[in-house]
């Protein structure tokens, strides 16, 4: 096996793999501290969120939302941009496909209503993205710094957009009225049914078809088209992207016009998916997760994939934890979670020299 | 020998990186108050030597003695105090400060710096006197040239004690003038019985200054030599293991058309600094025209705005009947389409992405060709095809297209980019600085592929900081100094001396003098 291969291995399997198997231990011992058996709490999380359908129907509910979120960072990543501003494309994402679900002609077919609808969710997604990235490309204010603060405007803004605007007459709470039938989106449950198949009822919903197209959709865009290739040039190197005819510019306001889309599609899974109305806070936690998930999936689809999946198995088995144990609170998911990060992200190098001096010692002379 | 005459003498000294031998049982006795060359080519282990030397790293084993002395440093510090000095390739200034806070940093004594300053100002105006180094001790690092900047590094050397002074590709920033004198102060620091160690890879220089010669090849020590027995042909054929044609033999030029038209080319940098002031040339096909100058003279912003990376601020450039001014400026991708060719001067930054395959740097700029893509699919099976092609057809080693673009050694870096932009067959040629950072063999190959493109018709534009190369294959230079044109010649009428002139602004009487600048 060549070097390059080694390392490939290295670094896009063995070490995610030693980090969550860190993180796991960490957790382990978190868990004696506060006397529960690791091994029962192991037992229970895996139970929990794989060991029969609903739970398992939760596991992959909530691991779509992640694939959204962690494509539109990892697409962002590959421009050389560090997209934080997942948590308010996806707020605002809800809204654009709000407007389409609420106010469209309800005579008109679900062929129709659902893409336009999911249309809704990229186009506001996109559409939050693009100040952020006129400003880094044009202004030279820093992407990190303006996503974060269009994540509290997206706040106040859909407070402002539910409480004012789309509350219904009479209604106490800050949410929309229902979506018109015909966007919802199928459960998976319901379609086994049609089928003859019996399973248990879960949110798990046609969305997860939506995040798997989206990630065969990136794999394709990013690695084999003329304008993956060009958003990869300036992510790597401004000056050979420049070289090239490439405007790097333009790569920021494009690259994160579709990391924003990507984000905006949280919505559909949430609002389209389940629970056919916009209301505050749907978005709670999943564009900050995504930034974890694409760390951990070294910013491609299949490891996101995957990534997405075990965050869906933390949310989940996490849940299920809290209701089996007397003295675990849902706040062991937070713990757990920030562990995971912290290992996946924060010291995501930290096993790279020793498994290199033992898997790839270097060949060439300094 | 006499034993007492050895200053640094180096028995098996081994060093390994991981699986990488990068000194595979190295000897070398450098006698004391000569200067010793060493020479190599990139990756033979030179710098790693210099490194265990100067205490960056350890020898895994062998033995080191320096004046006699059992060393073994583990910091720059130790060698400082066995009295080894180094200046590098890039000097370790700080350029805000003055020339005598610059010498004493690291050295600074107490609490108060006063005390210190006042000792190092007597000291250093007497080393200044005895080795012929005078330098104004109160001016800010960043208002001397590059020269005097040497010279601060050198004293900063001398003042903490360095018997031996290793200095690493000392003339690369200079002017053939300040080379020269250069070599003048190696004389005086040597009569003093200085031992200095010069590492480089222009032969020239080893045959002019020094009295030994060491070899390396592929980290092993391969021959010692003094230099009055030895040439230039058998050091060449010492450092890449086999003959090789120093000088290349090409025709006459037949030039044809201008191709190429610059007016008064006014141009700023990224950094918005004024960098070309009223340039004007002509670019004829059949004919390779040198552009040299000593190192940020503006020839490096020149060759972006020719390529359309910088935009200009006044005049216009007329490549093959179309005019670029400061209005219409043409991007590199709509010059690509004119058959503007363009080899950067910075490679690793601009010519390649270190972490794209090779293949992938072999798109850099192509990657719209209607032969590449399908629709909206890139067709990773053409992509590799032209790597391939590409690869075969400049001798590119190893041949594989998806070996990351940094595991290519410079010399097969810059193959695979010449490839890229000569196999297109354009009408003119921008190049800058061919052949640097790239091995003996490899610089024969480019420069031979270089003059066949020529004489195949294009019009070749290049830039270099080494004027031997420029003047091996140019057919006409101009000069370069602070931004503007000091001087044309013909080829056949030019030489080093006034070419390093005009690089220095010298030798145009008519002009205001500027020699003040050197």
């Amino acid at each position: 096996m060549t070097r390059d291969r080694r390392l490939s291995w290295i670094n896009g399997l063995l070490l995610p793999l030693f980090n969550v198997l860190t993180a796991f231990i960490a957790t382990g011992i978190v868990f004696l501290f506060i006397g529960v058996d690791p091994i029962e709490a192991t037992k229970i999380l895996l139970y929990g969120a794989l060991g029969y359908d609903e739970g398992l129907g939760y596991t992959l509910y909530y691991a779509t939302n992640f694939v959204f979120t962690g494509l539109a960072v990892a697409v962002a990543f590959h421009a050389g941009l560090f997209n934080i501003g997942g948590e308010g494309q996806a707020y605002v994402g809800g809204l654009g496909i709000a407007l389409v679900a609420l106010y469209i002609n309800p005579a008109m077919s679900a062929w129709i209503v659902i893409p336009l609808a999911i249309s809704g969710g990229l186009l506001f997604g996109a559409l939050w993205a693009i100040i952020p990235a006129y400003l880094q490309a044009y202004r030279g204010s820093h992407i990190v710094i303006t996503t974060i603060m269009f994540n509290f405007l997206a706040s106040a803004l859909m407070v402002y957009v539910l409480v004012n605007i789309l509350r219904e007459v009479g209604e106490m709470s800050p949410e929309s009225g229902d979506f018109i039938k015909v966007s919802w989106l199928p459960f998976v449950h319901d379609i086994f049914a049609s089928f003859g198949y019996k399973i248990a009822r879960s949110p798990l919903n046609l969305s997860i078809l939506v995040a798997l197209f989206f990630s065969a959709a990136v794999w394709f865009f990013l690695w084999h088209t003329r304008w993956g290739f060009a958003i990869r040039a300036a992510g790597k190197s401004n000056e050979a992207a420049i070289y090239s005819g490439i405007n790097p510019k333009k790569i920021i306001v494009v690259t994160m016009c579709i990391s924003g889309a990507l984000a905006g599609l949280v919505g559909i899974n949430e609002l389209m998916g389940v629970q056919h109305r916009l209301f505050l806070n749907f978005n709670y936690g999943y564009g900050f997760g995504g930034i974890a998930v694409a760390l951990m999936g070294r910013n491609h689809p299949i490891g996101i994939l995957i990534a997405a999946f075990l965050f869906g198995i933390l949310y989940q088995g996490g849940a299920e934890l809290d209701f089996e144990l007397q003295n675990v609170s849902r706040d062991i998911v937070v713990v757990m979670q920030g562990l995971v990060i912290l290992f996946c992200g924060g010291l995501e190098y930290l096993y790279r020299p020793v498994l290199i001096r033992f898997l790839a010692p270097i060949k060439e002379s300094k | 020998m006499a034993k007492s005459n050895i200053a640094i003498e180096l028995i098996n000294v081994d060093k390994h990186f991981g699986a990488v031998h990068a000194n595979d049982k190295v000897n070398l006795s450098v006698e004391s108050g000569t200067i010793h060359g060493i020479v190599g080519e990139n990756g033979a282990g030179k710098s790693t030597l210099m490194s265990i030397l100067y205490g960056f790293y350890q020898a895994d084993s062998g033995q080191i003695k320096v004046f006699d002395k059992d060393f073994r440093a583990t910091s720059s510090r130790q060698s400082i105090e066995a009295g080894i000095g180094m200046v590098h390739q890039h000097f370790m200034l700080v350029d805000n400060f003055t020339v005598l806070e610059n010498v004493i940093l690291g050295s600074e004594g107490g609490a108060l710096i006063s005390q210190s300053l006042a000792n190092a100002r007597i000291e250093l105006t007497r080393l200044a006197k005895e080795y012929g180094l005078e330098v104004e001790l109160d001016i800010a690092v960043e208002e001397l040239s590059v020269g005097m900047q040497q010279r601060v590094e050198i004293l900063k050397g001398l003042y903490k004690g360095a018997r031996v002074l290793i200095l690493d590709e000392p003339t690369g920033v200079l002017t053939p003038q300040e080379s020269d004198e250069l070599f003048r102060i190696f004389d005086a620091l040597k009569k003093q019985g200085v031992t200095i160690i010069l590492i480089t890879h222009k032969l020239r220089e080893i045959m002019n200054i020094t009295d030994h010669v060491s070899v390396m090849r592929a980290g092993k020590m391969v021959a010692h030599r003094e230099t009055s027995k030895t040439n230039p042909e058998e050091l060449a054929e010492l450092m890449i293991g086999r003959k090789v044609l120093l000088n290349i033999e090409k025709s006459k030029a037949k030039s044809g058309k201008a191709l190429l038209t610059a007016k008064n080319l006014e141009i700023y940098n990224e950094q918005g600094l004024k960098r070309v002031t009223e340039v004007s040339f002509e670019a004829h096909s059949g004919e390779i025209l040198g552009i040299a100058g000593v190192t940020g003279n503006g020839q490096g912003s020149l060759l972006k705005a020719l390529a359309g990376i910088l935009p200009l601020s006044k005049g216009s450039i007329e490549i093959m009947g179309k005019t670029i001014t400061p209005e219409t400026h043409l991007n590199p991708k709509k010059l690509r389409e004119l058959g503007v060719a363009h080899v950067p001067e910075d490679r690793q930054k601009m010519g390649m992405i270190a972490d794209f395959s090779a293949s992938e740097t072999a798109l850099l700029g192509y990657h719209n060709d209607k032969e590449i893509n399908q629709g909206v699919w890139l067709k990773r099976s053409s992509v590799k095809a032209n790597c391939e092609s590409l690869m075969q057809a400049f001798d590119v080693r190893p041949n594989n297209p998806n070996l990351m673009s940094s595991n290519f050694s410079g010399g097969n870096q810059q193959k695979l980019i010449l490839a890229r932009e000569f196999e297109r067959d354009p009408e003119v040629l921008i190049i800058g600085q061919p052949t640097r950072g790239v091995d003996i063999g490899a610089i024969e190959f480019i420069r031979k592929r270089i003059i066949e493109m020529r004489d195949a018709g294009k019009a070749i534009i290049l830039i270099s900081v080494e004027l031997e190369e420029i003047m091996s294959l140019s057919d006409r230079i101009i000069v370069m100094c602070d931004g503007e044109i000091t001087g044309t010649v013909d080829a056949k009428d030019a030489n080093e001396a006034t070419l390093g002139m005009m690089m220095a602004n010298a030798l145009q009487p008519q002009d205001e003098p500027k020699g003040a600048k050197l």
